[in-house]
């Protein structure tokens, strides 16, 4: 099933299957170590549509909804 | 020979800095602290040794302003060493940005700091095969121990004389043909910068690097080919050359962490317990204000603890020269003078600013301020700005400038411009000196903290107002939440100095002129004229006619203010002098007044004239405003 990170509960983890939008955000979230094919892991949910976290490549990183919801996963 | 350390953002490269330098760079457990580069004079082994200290950067092509800087510096710089320090414990992503660098094509150390924190998660890396596929030496260090530092700077001293080259990555066939594509135009046109090389510039033009494209942007045939490529490439690839790239990039680092890696079971980590409670939808809420609430009453009670008996020794002092002098001579005012702007750095500046810079620091280095930026993130959303513009804000309560210089740390102009305009909003430790000293300590703690909180509510709607201005959706969070560090107590005491000397080096002198200045021009009673100048200011706030004079002061330094305003009344009892309305009314024009001198000076370099001239124009203008409002409510309400 793909769901957009957001929308993942903590403690779900899935393969990374694309990243919708522009390179910059593209780009910016491979430096950080979030590739298409990579696994993640949702740690986290803010409340009132706070940022997630999520571990990824042995990282956390924290991600406001708006980007999360570019994240598409493969749960 | 010249040095420079290039990492990814939080791993270790001010600590390494710090231990070789005098105390210079500002380390602290939060991506993005080195906002400028710090550059020193250190003695390795004897030989003198230029090191330089380059903001972290996730990569070579860049979004933000720090990052770009250490890029530029990379280039353009002749360079003899690059140390590059990697965070051990995502030695996986990290090595991208290793591989970015050995395109340099200088020679290089591979620094494994953190080790211990790898090791704990499980990660143990096989030194000398790593070496040897990437062909330069590599170091494994602890730098807040301080272990293994030496055996870098030996490899670092014996590298510059040898100058070997480490392995350059190759990539797949279809963007490696593109790279040697572009390579003959800019050997052809002699395109080349000074210190990198033609493969460096054609992979850079490649990756649509923003600097480089502009740069090359008027050759049209460069441009031409670079587009006819991209298509080649992404026809081949199913991928536009960037994102190409950073995908093989990527693939080769993890095969390469696969390779000299070996994982065994990590070790439980009582940190993730730790941010069960503190990252708590609700519970980390109520610890974030137990915290900030801790530390501000931990400042004020040591504070307040010392402030009164030093100012009682410093009035006995003014009191025994008045009786050998007389108080009226020239001599005797200015020796008060001096004496009142001693006493006002000793025992009503330091008190706070010490235990508060040490406190901030020690919160920094633990690791919890990108935890707020998390829990703020949502809240920072609603006045236009993102959970990292919590940062300048957070260093706004040290020192104005800190803060806008952190500002960097935003993607877009805007944003940087709307964090700085807010942060210098924030009352820096010299205005919470005028805070703590006159309100809390005269009116009541809690008089102190209700500033606080009205200065954090005008914080918000301002953000709103400039949001209004200048709209446009922020980008969301994108922050790295490092683990919770042990900070190491020398490091603590080291930072608090580096911040603290600014006030001793710089504005404690100013302050004891300042002072002295004020004695002469008292006594020559030119005071009055400025303070005439300003009567309609005064007036209308109702506060006294000597105060006007005070205020310029405040300009120059914000601490000065106060110890000028015990200057300008004669006494540092003031609570005969002036009333409590008159001391908030006071209180409150200082902290959103004009922002000091040195704050100007970074404003106007980071968000340039107009901007600067704004935020003068607005903030003195909303101070007004904000000590004329609060007037009439405290009168309206103590009739009622």
């Amino acid at each position: 099933m793909t769901l957009s990170l957001d929308a993942v509960e903590p403690g779900q983890s899935g393969k990374v299957r694309d990243i919708v939008g522009g390179m910059g955000v593209r780009l910016r979230l491979e430096q950080m170590g979030i590739h298409p094919g990579d696994f993640v892991r949702i740690k986290r949910r803010g409340v009132l549509r706070g940022p997630i976290i999520i571990e990824a490549n042995g990282t956390e990183v924290a991600l406001g909804r708006g980007i999360a919801s570019r994240i598409l996963v493969e749960v | 020979m010249k040095v420079a350390l290039v990492g990814q953002p939080n791993c270790g490269k001010s600590t390494i800095f710090n231990h070789i330098a005098s105390y210079k760079a500002v380390t602290s457990n939060f991506p993005g602290t080195t906002v400028s580069f710090t550059e020193s004079k250190v003695s390795l082994h004897g030989e003198i040794c230029n090191c330089v200290d380059l903001p972290g950067t996730y990569s070579l092509i860049s979004s933000d302003w720090a990052e770009i800087d250490t890029r530029n510096y990379l280039i353009s710089e002749e360079i003899d060493v690059i140390v590059n320090v990697v965070d051990a414990s995502v030695l996986g992503r990290s090595l991208e940005l290793t591989l970015q660098l050995l395109e340099l094509r200088k020679p290089m150390v591979l620094c494994l700091n953190m080790a211990d924190e790898a090791r704990r998660k499980g990660i143990f890396i096989d030194l000398e095969k790593l070496s040897k596929i990437l062909q330069i030496p590599v170091v494994e260090t602890i730098a807040v121990k301080g272990e293994g530092l030496n055996e870098l700077f030996r490899k670092v001293q014996a590298l510059a004389r040898q100058k070997n080259i480490g392995m350059i990555p190759t990539y797949g066939s279809c963007i490696e043909d593109s790279i040697s594509k572009l390579e003959e135009p800019i050997k052809i046109n002699n395109l080349q910068e000074p210190y990198v090389s033609k493969r460096f510039l054609a992979l850079r033009i490649l990756e649509e690097d923003p600097y480089f494209l502009q740069k090359f942007q008027s050759n049209r045939e460069l441009m031409a080919l670079k587009k006819k490529l991209a298509a080649r490439v992404k026809r081949k690839c199913g991928q536009e050359p960037p994102l190409a790239i950073s995908s093989e990039r990527h693939a080769m680092s993890l095969n390469l962490f696969e390779e000299v890696a070996e994982i065994r079971k990590a070790k439980p980590d009582i940190r993730d317990r730790i941010d069960d409670v503190l990252m708590h939808p609700i519970w980390g809420y109520i610890f974030l204000i137990l915290i900030m609430y801790g530390f501000f009453q931990i400042v004020f009670k040591f504070g307040g603890y010392l402030e009164a008996p030093l100012l009682d020794i410093f009035n006995n002092l003014i009191k025994q020269l008045e009786g050998s002098f007389g108080s009226q001579t020239f001599l005797a005012k200015l020796v008060e003078g001096i004496i009142q702007g001693f006493s006002g750095g000793i025992a009503i500046v330091l008190p706070y600013l010490v235990p508060f810079l040490f406190g901030l620091s020690l919160l920094e280095d633990l690791g919890y301020l990108p935890r707020v930026a998390y829990l703020m993130d949502t809240f920072m959303h609603r006045i236009g700005l993102h959970g990292k513009s919590i940062i300048p804000f957070i260093l706004g309560y040290g020192c104005s400038v800190p803060a806008v210089m952190a500002t960097r740390i935003l993607e877009t102009k805007r944003e940087r411009i709307i964090a700085a305009m807010l942060a210098v909003l924030v009352p820096c430790s010299a205005r919470s000196t005028i805070i703590f000293g006159l309100v809390a300590f005269y009116v009541g703690p809690n008089a102190a903290l209700g500033i606080y909180v009205l200065n954090l509510f005008v914080i918000g709607l301002a953000g709103k107002i400039m949001t209004k201005i200048m709209p446009e959706e922020a980008p969301g969070l994108m922050l790295e939440v490092p683990a919770y560090r042990l900070p190491s107590f020398r490091v603590l005491l080291l930072k608090t100095w580096f911040r603290l000397r600014e006030f001793v080096y710089v504005a404690w002198p100013i302050l004891i002129v300042g002072s002295m200045f004020l004695s002469v021009i008292e006594y020559a009673h030119w005071d009055m004229v400025i303070n005439n100048i300003l009567y309609p200011f005064t007036y209308a706030l109702s506060l006294p006619k000597q105060v006007g004079v005070t205020l310029i002061f405040g300009i120059l330094r914000k601490e000065l203010s106060l110890i000028m305003l015990m200057q300008a009344m004669g006494t540092n009892q003031l609570s005969q002098v002036m009333t409590h309305l008159q001391m908030m009314t006071f209180t409150i024009f200082v902290v959103f007044y004009i922002p000091c001198a040195a704050t100007i000076g970074v404003l106007w370099k980071e968000i340039g004239r107009r901007w600067t001239l704004f935020t003068i124009g607005a903030t003195t203008g909303l101070a007004f405003f904000l000590a004329l409002l609060f007037k009439y409510i405290w009168i309206a309400a103590s009739s009622l």
